[in-house]
């Protein structure tokens, strides 16, 4: 999965309920589109990605231009959003599961689905790869990029579209309610493995990969939602890159070495 | 320089928080090449000045006049920047080289080598590796002026250059300002340490929202702006009106 690599950038631009956010806002998208045009897999994409960015790019404006809070205006939009989705799907009474859609359900997904989230990788990753130096930037420094004409808004927004696009492309394995879990989980954890961004990237890629398919083999063999056992085993990994991991992690504090001689 | 400094013209320039004027109907010019300071007391509006002719922050009124492909350097305060942020010290100077080489063209190996040494000129030679998370506030200041070095810019705005750094950082850092300035680039300076400003800076900006004296430090400084400036700078008006000085000045 690409998700890590933006969960990485999520934390570090201060975002990390941005994810939590766009993935609730997904959900009237989609549901709007199913009461729309039944269900067609880019009806419900095209649902589900106007209204996931709408919601991101909607609370940044509104924080901006009320001189509020941003972590309000989001945690406010979210809640909006899922009661709306969830109001939306029970208007059509259960001819779309609704556990599904929350929780997913990744034995159930077919060949185009498939498919559809690989694309949305190998975008993301490429994406990723060619505009690297001007996300960093616009996360180290915006008013720099802004100052040297980077169009930092620009790439902000190209960024916030892939996170939309990869929150979808989870949705259907994972659940809206999940997908962000297996993208924000190894990055958090990551930080703790790494000093670098690129490190970072790499040692979230890997952990979100070990913990889907432990997660995976969980529910199969358990009979678990394959949504909550993936994320489960993540914060899994995530608690032991807390205690474990070299950097600022909690047993390396507690283990007294002499200090440095300089 | 090798290309001509331009000059910056402020027109009747208001620049507002919340309709609030942070900069109030300001107008002058700061000549190619001079080297002026920005001084007042806090909440003079300095900050958003700087930002104002960087094109951070859109006038409400006036404007500033600057041609279009105009290159700033910006050192923006320190506390504005995350320095816990995971990057190395040599990857944050060589964003100085934006303008050369842009979003995604590679950075030759020459540009890659005076990235390095803008860092020996800054005193922070052989750091390059180091993450920014464990540089000092000077260091930190140092590597932020190697970047201003790198970007090479004909303009240059610092905010609180010296702030929070120690004597012998801001000696340094001074002396790559007076180096700018002998290069016939433009600098223009926030500052607060008045003996510094009388010391170094030949031209001086005071400002308390209003424009209170711009010209030759010695005068600009008199005893009787001073107060002027810190009174203007108090005085708060909770039911202020709208202002209608442009309009006069339109008619």
């Amino acid at each position: 999965m690409a998700g890590p690599p933006l969960g990485v950038f999520l934390m570090l631009r201060r975002m990390s309920l941005t994810a939590d956010v766009m993935a609730h806002g997904v959900l009237p998208g989609i549901a709007a589109a199913f009461l729309v045009a039944g269900l067609s897999v880019p009806a419900l994409w095209l649902g589900g990605l106007l209204a996931g960015l709408a919601v991101a790019v909607g609370a940044g404006a509104l924080s901006r231009a009320t001189g509020g809070r941003e972590d309000a205006a989001l945690t406010g939009l979210y809640l909006v959003a899922l009661a709306l989705g969830v109001a939306l799907i029970s208007v059509r009474g259960g001819a779309m599961d609704l556990t599904h859609l929350l929780f997913g359900s990744v034995l159930g997904v077919d060949d185009p689905a498939l498919l559809l989230m690989a694309g949305t990788a190998t975008l993301t990753l490429l994406a990723l790869a060619f505009a690297w130096r001007p996300l960093v930037l616009e996360c180290f420094d915006p008013d720099f990029a802004r100052a040297v004409g980077a169009r930092g808004a620009l790439w902000h927004l190209a960024f916030l579209a892939l996170v939309a696009l990869n929150v979808l492309a989870a949705f259907q394995a994972l659940g809206t309610l999940m997908a962000v879990g297996l993208m924000m989980l190894p990055a958090v954890a990551a930080r703790h493995w790494a000093r670098g961004v690129g490190g970072m990237v790499y040692a979230a890629a890997g952990v979100a990969a070990t913990c889907s398919a432990l997660g995976l083999l969980l529910s199969y063999h358990l009979d678990l939602p394959s949504g909550p056992a993936i994320v489960l085993v993540a914060g899994l990994a995530w608690a032991v890159s807390v205690l474990f991991g070299p950097v600022d992690g909690l047993l390396p504090r507690l283990v007294r070495r002499p200090h440095l001689a300089g | 320089m090798a290309t001509a400094v331009p000059e910056i013209r402020l027109r009747d320039l208001t620049v507002c928080h919340a309709r609030r004027p942070a900069v109030h109907h300001l107008t002058g010019r700061f000549a190619p090449g001079s080297l002026t300071a920005v001084v007042g007391p806090n909440g003079a509006g300095k900050t958003t000045l700087l930002r104002a002719i960087a094109g951070l922050h859109r006038p409400e009124e006036g404007r500033v006049e600057l041609p279009r492909e105009a290159r700033i350097g910006l050192l923006p305060q320190q506390a504005a920047l995350d320095r816990r942020f995971p990057i190395a010290c040599l990857d944050v100077v060589m964003f100085g080289l934006w303008p050369a080489v842009g979003p995604f063209r590679r950075v030759p190996r020459a540009l890659r080598e005076r990235a390095s040494e803008a860092l020996a000129a800054v005193g922070l030679a052989g750091f390059e590796a180091r993450p920014v998370g464990s540089l000092s506030a000077g260091q930190f200041q140092r590597a932020l002026f190697a970047r201003l070095l790198l970007e090479d810019a004909p303009i240059i705005l610092l905010d609180e250059p010296f702030n929070a750094v120690d004597a012998r950082t801001a000696a340094d850092l001074l002396r790559v300002v007076r180096r700018w300035h002998g290069e016939g680039r433009t600098v223009i300076a926030v500052l607060h340490d008045l003996d510094l400003v009388r010391r170094e800076f030949p031209e001086t900006l005071l400002l308390a929202r209003e424009p209170i004296a711009w010209g030759p430090t010695g005068e600009a400084l008199s005893a009787a702006n001073r107060l002027r400036a810190r009174m203007m700078a108090e005085a708060w008006a909770e039911e202020a009106g709208a202002c209608t000085r442009g309009d006069a000045v339109a008619a």
